[in-house]
């Protein structure tokens, strides 16, 4: 970073920068960085976000637990992941600054309202002296603005009054950031007008505020410094910005269309799910119906008895939801309806993080039901890809006659990327026909011969009154049945139905060399670090692939073969090793776990830092990735 | 009753039915079954939904659709079903444990929320399946093999607990009186709402003659309380004795002690549920006077008719889903 000293604009050009927001959790920092997105994404960046922010709503104002961030990175190429550590960070107030400080490189920019640094705050957030005074932040560039001085100012005329002038300060700094970064205006005025509505005296406000901050850079020759970021060469399409929850719930939309199903959504408020139920609720012009229920065993009860009727039904939660739900599930594999069961995995157990994200559920998944009941498992890498995602799972679903889990994770949740719209048209019909009244033959257990599913017929038909339920049941008929060797049959005919899936997946795809001497190996989430880990030291002359799951049961069949192409398998995991464990039961392989279990995600660095230690066999540090 | 299309076979299923003889199922199973040949719902538009325990065999041995699923969640699967397809007419046959043990807060969610389904509870106040433990309902002090001591469990009084959910159906009735129960199913079937019918249901195995001062040739008339709309409530072998309601409550007289006008008249429509409250308390068990009957009627929107209604709200308002514009709405931006 250089000082400016040039009275015209100074521009500098990167291909990538990574921006931090960071306030109190009042300060509406989620609410700045979403926006900051947004006009980049207009712009044509590519970017990828990381939002961070305490499970308490308003925690003490001003103290660290109640910091809350948001992180953005915008490059002007294909980038994987929300960046390492900020470029630059922008710190609302001094808790902030101490909680975020350590992320930022010696020569870091840092951006900071120093109306905040006042000795209340500064005590609250642990500082004997003020770090703007004491000469502790000599590394690092800092800029600072009087934003509270000057938001009040800006919105005298707004009729904003008291403590709620202050509110507007984090449009102040996203007006004077804009300026920094050379980002268009007029989608963040668009948007809080289109919020609140161009009258509206927050609106107003929020406008002056914005525009202050951005008429601030421009006169204030310290901020003359502006950083562009061009528009990426992306793959050629029509774009939008997008989070994984939002992606799950149009995917959902997508998947019941395709089923020719009515969707049906039962579920109950939990972070990180909550937001796909409050998507979902606002299309019922889709004829999708939203129930939020009395608990988690209500919530699926409820979709599974839409499933019953003929229905979609899909609940949505993260895992002490899914604990819940156990039972019902067992029973939805056990009389074989469609259910689609979302897990937006957080750090647990227990309560654990609700707003840390974890990959700790994959097991609870594949095994986390009494009796023997397997179920597929589908995974999303990315927050667009959760699109896609949710539409297999609703394919899965209604194809096999069997409930799916659909493993998210709170980054994917809250994380966005843009994402290339896919074609509508182009999307598979992959209804299935309910049994019908002249279906002479028609027996609720009767197989497909293909997919060895069940036919489906629901109450209303004639003729095809059945019962169906949690006792073992023989098979056709479904009449309830004691046999031992008929409760022996069926639990394999169940079983089989669920490895008869694996045929109709997608074999994996390899990025980097074919056989080498590392192959990682990564599922959910962690792709983009992964992805961009394993590039950054194939650059360096290491011979490692990746590849990355996205069926997790059953897995797709060419994945066997590649183990024996690679001297070592390694597993990085937001857990403790248990994809790492799956493989090993699975296969034999001598997988090599690396777990990081810090409600972070993996940066791209712990990545390949790790790679050339496997690699090399030489390690620099036994500690877990920082 | 109108003549219809169906005799009580058509509602027998194939299988065998496995109740203990002398259970009080059967004759409860005899009475559904007669009573859906008398209405005219087609067969396949009824759906039973159990959960777990002896009633919960229930639903194999009707031939409708139907599902036998988890302990204490039948509420829960019925609300889906309901809501899903509001043309179906939708039973849930749970007991004692399942309905206010373990799927206590299913069914009083389901209640207040007034899904149109019809709650038959077989309360024998005891568990049957497991054997013979002690259930909500039991009595204090009730001697089980889980309570050698006596239970020290307060029991739940399934009507009042009913009417405190906001349910807008609720009755009693009792397994041995064919008559009453009919009455008592077709009041339910023809209730546009969330329905519960408590049916004292004797388990003659484990809890034999617990209502036996509601049935007994000798006890029952002086214990009968029927509870008849635009009726005073009166009971005994010479309608002797009457209930007055007032601001305490509601409490058993001699009609000669307080005359005829003074007797509570009973109106189950009353928006207010206080007095059907107030005869709920009348009897904490089948243990002396107990009122019979129709408790609670009154009309209130069901939840799938709103959540129906909400579908074809925004459908007139944004017109039908269109996925390629919704998509698009966060704003959208072509990369060439």
């Amino acid at each position: 970073m250089t000082d400016s000293t040039l009275e015209a604009p100074q521009r500098e050009k990167r291909d990538r920068l990574v921006l931090r927001f960071a306030g109190d959790s009042g300060d509406g920092m989620q609410l700045t960085g979403t926006r900051f997105t947004d006009a980049s994404a207009v712009l044509g960046n590519d970017l990828a976000t990381f939002p961070d922010f305490p499970a308490e709503i308003r925690a003490p104002a001003g103290t660290l637990p109640g910091v809350s961030s948001f992180q953005v990175q915008i490059a002007d190429w294909d980038i994987l992941t929300p960046g390492d550590a900020p470029d630059i960070l922008v710190a609302m107030n001094p808790a902030a600054l101490k909680a975020n400080i350590d992320d930022l490189p010696q020569g870091g920019l840092l951006l900071i309202n120093s109306d905040s640094f006042v000795d209340r705050n500064l005590e609250k957030a642990g500082y004997e002296t003020s770090p703007l005074e004491d000469g502790s932040l000599d590394a690092y560039t800092v800029m600072t603005a009087p934003m509270e001085e000057l938001t009040k100012l800006a919105v005298a005329d707004t009729g904003v009054k008291g403590r709620a002038t202050l509110r507007s300060k984090n449009f102040f700094a996203l007006g004077l950031v804009s300026w920094m970064f050379n980002r268009p205006t007029e989608p963040i005025i668009d948007w809080v007008n289109q919020k609140f509505g161009p009258d509206d005296v927050i609106a107003k406000a929020n406008v002056a505020a914005f525009n202050a901050g951005y008429n601030f850079g421009i006169t204030t020759e310290e901020f003359h410094h502006l950083f562009d970021v061009e528009p990426a060469h992306l793959q050629p399409g029509e774009y939008t910005n997008i989070t994984g929850n939002q992606a799950v719930a149009w995917g959902l939309i997508a998947g019941a269309q395709a089923a020719k199903l009515p969707l049906f959504y039962g579920s109950y408020p939990i972070t990180p799910a909550s937001s796909i139920l409050e998507e979902l609720a606002r299309h019922k012009n889709f004829g999708v119906r939203t129930l939020q229920v009395e608990d988690e065993i209500a919530a699926v009860g409820v979709a599974l008895g839409g499933s019953f009727a003929g229905h979609l039904g899909v609940t949505g939660t993260s895992g002490p939801g899914v604990a819940l739900k156990s039972e019902t599930i067992s029973l939805a594999f056990q009389v074989e309806l469609p259910l689609v069961i979302i897990d937006v995995q957080r750090a647990g157990p227990s309560t654990g993080m609700p707003t840390k994200t974890e990959q700790a559920d994959l097991l609870l998944a594949m095994y986390g039901r009494h009796g023997e009941a397997p179920l597929p498992i589908v995974a999303p890498a990315t927050p667009a890809e959760a699109y896609k995602a949710a539409v297999e799972a609703c394919r899965l679903a209604v194809q096999y006659m069997t409930p799916v889990i659909l493993l998210s994770d709170g980054y994917i949740a809250n994380s966005s990327e843009p994402w290339c719209l896919p074609d509508i048209d182009a999307q598979e019909d992959f209804s299935k026909p309910f049994a019908t009244a002249d279906d002479a033959t028609f027996e609720p257990y009767s197989r497909d011969p293909a997919t060895l599913a069940r036919p489906w017929a629901v109450p209303g038909t004639e003729h095809l009154e059945h019962r169906i339920g949690g006792l073992e049941h023989e098979d056709l008929t479904g009449n309830v049945s004691y046999d031992p060797l008929n409760h022996e049959r069926m639990t394999q005919l169940r079983a089989a139905k669920i490895d008869r899936i694996a045929a109709g997946i997608k074999p994996v795809h390899v990025d980097g060399p074919e056989s080498g001497d590392l192959l990682v190996v990564g599922w959910g989430s962690t792709y983009g670090a992964i992805r961009a880990g394993t590039r950054n030291a194939r650059r360096e002359g290491y011979s490692v692939a990746h590849v990355h799951i996205r069926h997790l049961n059953p897995f797709a069949p060419n994945l066997a073969e590649l183990f024996d192409r690679y001297d070592k398998i390694l597993v990085p995991e937001l857990n403790s090793g248990q994809l790492a464990t799956l493989l090993r039961a699975k296969y034999l392989v001598d997988t090599i776990s690396y777990p990081k279990i810090q409600g972070l995600p993996f940066k791209a660095a712990d990545i390949s830092t790790k790679v050339v230690e496997v690699i090399t066999g030489q390690s620099s540090s036994e500690e877990a990735p920082q | 009753m109108t003549e219809t299309q169906y005799e009580r076979k058509d509602f027998q299923s194939d299988q065998e039915v496995r109740w203990c003889p002398g259970c009080g199922d059967y004759t409860i199973l005899a009475a559904v079954q007669n009573f859906l040949a008398t209405i005219d719902v087609p067969r396949q538009n009824h759906v039973f939904i159990s959960g777990i325990g002896c009633a919960a065999r229930f639903p194999y041995y009707v031939d409708t659709y139907g599902m036998h699923s988890i302990h204490g969640r039948a509420p829960a699967i019925a609300t889906g079903v309901a809501t899903a397809n509001p043309d179906l007419t939708v039973w849930v046959v749970t007991g004692d444990g399942d309905a206010l043990s373990i799927g206590g807060n299913h069914l009083i969610h389901a209640m207040r929320r007034n899904v149109n389904i019809k709650v038959l509870l077989f309360n024998n106040q005891i568990y049957g399946l497991t054997k013979g433990q002690y259930s909500p309902t039991s009595e204090m002090g009730k001697r089980t093999k889980t309570s050698p001591m006596g239970s020290v469990d307060q029991p739940f009084n399934p009507i009042s607990l009913a009417i405190a959910t906001e349910a807008t159906f609720v009755a009693r009735t009792i397994d041995m009186d064919r008559t009453h129960t009919t009455q008592m199913l077709q009041a339910a079937y023809e209730h546009h709402g969330a329905s519960l019918i408590e049916i004292y249901q004797n388990c003659n195995v484990f809890n034999d003659k617990a209502f036996i001062q509601l049935t007994g040739r000798e006890e029952r008339d002086r214990n009968r309380i029927p509870l008849v709309p635009g009726q005073p409530v009166r009971f005994g072998a010479d309608n002797e004795n009457g209930v007055i309601v007032d601001g305490s409550g509601a409490r058993i007289v001699a009609v000669s002690d307080v005359g005829d006008a003074a007797i509570h008249v009973h109106d189950p429509t009353n928006p207010n549920p206080s007095a059907a409250f107030a005869l709920s308390r009348l009897s904490h068990g089948p243990y002396g006077p107990t009122p019979i009957g129709i408790f609670r009627q009154v009309s209130r929107p069901t939840y799938e008719d709103l959540v129906q209604q909400q579908l074809v709200e925004a459908q007139a308002k944004k017109g039908p889903g269109e996925l390629r514009e919704l998509i698009r709405s966060g704003g959208t931006w072509m990369v060439d």
